[in-house]
């Protein structure tokens, strides 16, 4: 599969080929009734994807409704405590709503609006998707329902809360293991029973073709920034890049623009949960191997037989069992390291950038900044580590508080 | 000839629709499935449709959801269900079983190995629903290799396209789709159905088989006077999760739905 891209010649951004696989990765496994439907989406979005009135209208929804382009940090406190290279954020947190998880839902309504889709469904983990979700069709006047396990639902009262007063309803999903890939399973459930009327959004690079690809597509605004705005306040390249990578689309979004400057080395930070060796993690990459579900073929975590595990982090938004197809290939070419930290070291990093930056980084987020800092500890000062600050800590205040075992 | 075309052909000149009932492999108790599939074909069944239960079941309602969970409660892996079709034959080598799953169980085993497997248990045709054509090449090589017979699902959104890829990969028989949704809903259009069976049969000879939203003796009837095969799922496995509590109850209760199936099959107007 992936000899020609190996050989060296080839281009890193030439993927998914026209059936959405990269490289043995990525494809469309789903049944029969949802073939069809998306392959109307991929017209549709490959339609969009070069219309300038589109085009026109997202960017402006981007910098208005969004608040973009977010601001690029020079973190020179968390530099100065760490010691080596100098880190940079990519503040996706300060975007409305608060996470990266925006630029995504922005692009996808006005796909859904254009294809004249009334009904918008999402599935949601820790609910970041899910809020930004709901935002936009609270804007756009669109019935809105969110799916998210009832488990996820006990943890994040907060976000349940901010998607029903935008007027979504939020349905507690009551099998499997009532998370986040229970959710995914009854978002599609809800798809094909409703085909006709129905756009599924989903919130990350992974699910069938084209989803992978068109989600990338909305979040590489974030690795395009980075890249002028890195070049404008330091005068060249970074030497590192580092995201967290649940689904892996604010990863991806900051890697994809980078991915042919090949002095760039790319991190990808797994939740390593209790430890990797402990089995009770969220890192398919580091610890998984390849195998077939929601649509896409990718690095799992699965038990012998092939049933799929749950995973444990304390992140809900790195709580997936699957990731990305583009990142498993990333990974198997080698143009990108998959690493993991684990959930104490997350939350070191979480205290240390709130109190030295005045910066309070989402759980999710802490995974990146915590490897950033590891990295960047080992490197010379006149190298750049540039972080993806993905989302903002505000949810995560009580799991926090109650791991340090304050009631807030 | 395989045992799934043997059994359609046979059926046909006799004047009969085939019957085809679901039951999930280890639901609710390892112990429940092989006397279950003997008193299934005593009690009509043609062809017997064997689920493989699966974490994440992306197709399947809630009643099959269920029957999933409580199967995987138990470990049922798919060499389990396979062990579970090698005991059926010692005595019964005559009623074509089916393996309905999803694909990630397969992956593990590896499809060389896995259609060996099924074939040397007695599997006879293999039904993968995230598997479209596209992207079975490999494992529709496998299957064929070993003489199983790949059974795809066509749906109310096929194009021709689609039906014509399907219906050239697909052999023993196509299995169409009646309700766009998942196992087990409801609000099935008879008139619809049968519109786009003969879309289908413009593209194919196999015998069409129509399942998801049949429930009772009225639905069957209407179905069998269109279609060639009747597949009835959720309502037995209902049968099954009415009786979790006193699993010695389940035979009757299912042989008693299926009687009743049967009938209306039979009886009913071509």
């Amino acid at each position: 599969m992936s000899s020609n891209i190996q050989s060296g010649s080839k281009s890193f951004t030439s993927l998914p080929d026209s059936s959405g696989h990269f490289g043995e990765y990525g494809g469309m496994f789903v049944a029969e009734t949802l073939m069809a439907p998306l392959a109307e989406l991929r017209f549709a979005y490959e339609r969009y994807r070069d219309d300038a009135r589109f085009q026109a209208e997202l960017d402006a929804d981007l910098a208005n409704y969004v608040g973009r382009p977010s601001p690029l940090y020079f973190a020179e406190h968390l530099t100065e405590k760490v010691g080596g290279a100098r880190i940079y954020l990519k503040r996706e947190d300060l975007n409305h709503t608060g996470a990266h998880k925006i630029n995504n839902t922005v692009g996808q309504i006005l796909l859904a609006r254009n294809m004249g889709k009334k009904r918008i469904i999402a599935e949601t983990g820790a609910g970041q998707h899910g809020v930004a979700t709901a935002t936009v069709a609270a804007r756009l006047g669109m019935e809105c329902v969110v799916y998210m396990g009832s488990e996820d639902i006990k943890r994040q009262a907060l976000n349940v809360y901010r998607m029903r007063l935008l007027g979504a309803e939020v349905v507690a999903v009551e099998s499997g293991s009532k998370t986040l890939k229970d959710a995914l399973n009854e978002a599609m459930r809800d798809w094909v029973t409703n085909i006709d009327t129905t756009f599924y959004i989903i919130g990350t690079v992974a699910g069938p073709h084209p989803y992978p690809a068109m989600v990338r597509d909305f979040q590489t605004i974030i690795g395009r920034e980075a890249r002028q705005q890195i070049q404008e306040q330091a005068g060249r390249l970074p030497d590192a890049l580092v995201a967290c990578v649940g689904g892996g689309s604010n990863a991806i979004g900051l890697f994809y623009p980078f991915l042919e400057d090949k002095d760039v080395a790319i991190y990808g930070v797994e939740a390593a949960g209790n430890g990797l060796q402990t089995g009770r993690h969220a890192a398919p990459l580091c610890a998984g191997r390849p195998g077939v579900l929601h649509g896409n073929r990718t690095y799992l975590m699965e038990d012998s037989d092939g049933q799929i595990i749950e995973t444990h982090s304390i992140s809900a938004g790195l709580d997936y069992p699957g990731v990305g197809p583009e990142h498993a290939w990333l990974k198997d070419v080698g143009r990108a390291e998959y690493v993991a930290i684990a959930d104490d070291e997350a939350l070191d990093a979480f205290h240390s950038l709130t109190r030295v930056e005045g910066i309070i980084p989402a759980l999710e987020s802490s995974h990146a900044v915590a490897y950033a800092s590891k990295l960047a500890a080992g490197m010379s000062p006149d190298e750049i580590v540039l972080v993806n600050l993905s989302g903002r800590g505000d949810k995560d205040i009580h799991t926090v508080a109650e791991r340090d075992g304050i009631k807030v | 000839m395989s045992r799934i075309t043997a059994c359609f052909e046979k059926l046909k000149k006799s004047g009969r629709k085939v019957l085809i009932p679901y039951v999930t492999a280890g639901d609710p108790t390892p112990a429940v499935t092989l006397p279950l599939m003997h008193e299934m074909v005593r009690a009509g069944a043609d062809i017997i449709e064997l689920g493989v239960p699966f974490s994440d079941p992306m197709a399947d309602g809630p009643v099959i959801q269920a029957a999933s969970e409580r199967a995987l409660s138990y470990q049922i892996s798919l060499r389990d269900v396979m062990d579970m079709v090698q005991r059926f034959r010692l005595t019964d080598k005559a009623t074509p079983v089916i393996l309905m799953g999803y694909l990630n169980p397969i992956e593990v085993m590896g499809y060389d190995t896995f259609a060996r497997s099924a074939a040397q248990a007695g599997v006879d045709g293999v039904l993968t629903v995230d598997l479209p054509p596209e992207e079975g090449h490999d494992f529709l090589a496998a299957l064929n290799e070993q003489l199983l017979d790949p059974i795809f699902l066509i749906a109310p959104t096929s194009t021709e396209e689609r039906i014509k890829l399907i219906t050239d990969n697909a052999s023993g028989f196509v299995y169409y789709v009646a309700i766009k949704g998942v196992t087990g809903a409801s609000d099935l259009d008879v008139d619809d159905v049968a519109a786009h069976l003969e879309k289908i049969r413009k593209q194919t000879d196999l015998p069409i088989g129509v399942g998801f939203g049949i429930k009772d003796a009225d639905s069957a009837a209407r179905v069998a006077q269109v279609a060639d095969a009747v597949v009835v799922g959720s309502a037995i496995v209902k049968r099954v999760a009415e009786h979790i509590d006193a699993p010695e109850k389940i035979n009757d209760a299912v042989t008693g739905l299926l009687g009743v199936l049967r009938h209306a099959i039979d009886t009913a107007e071509d």
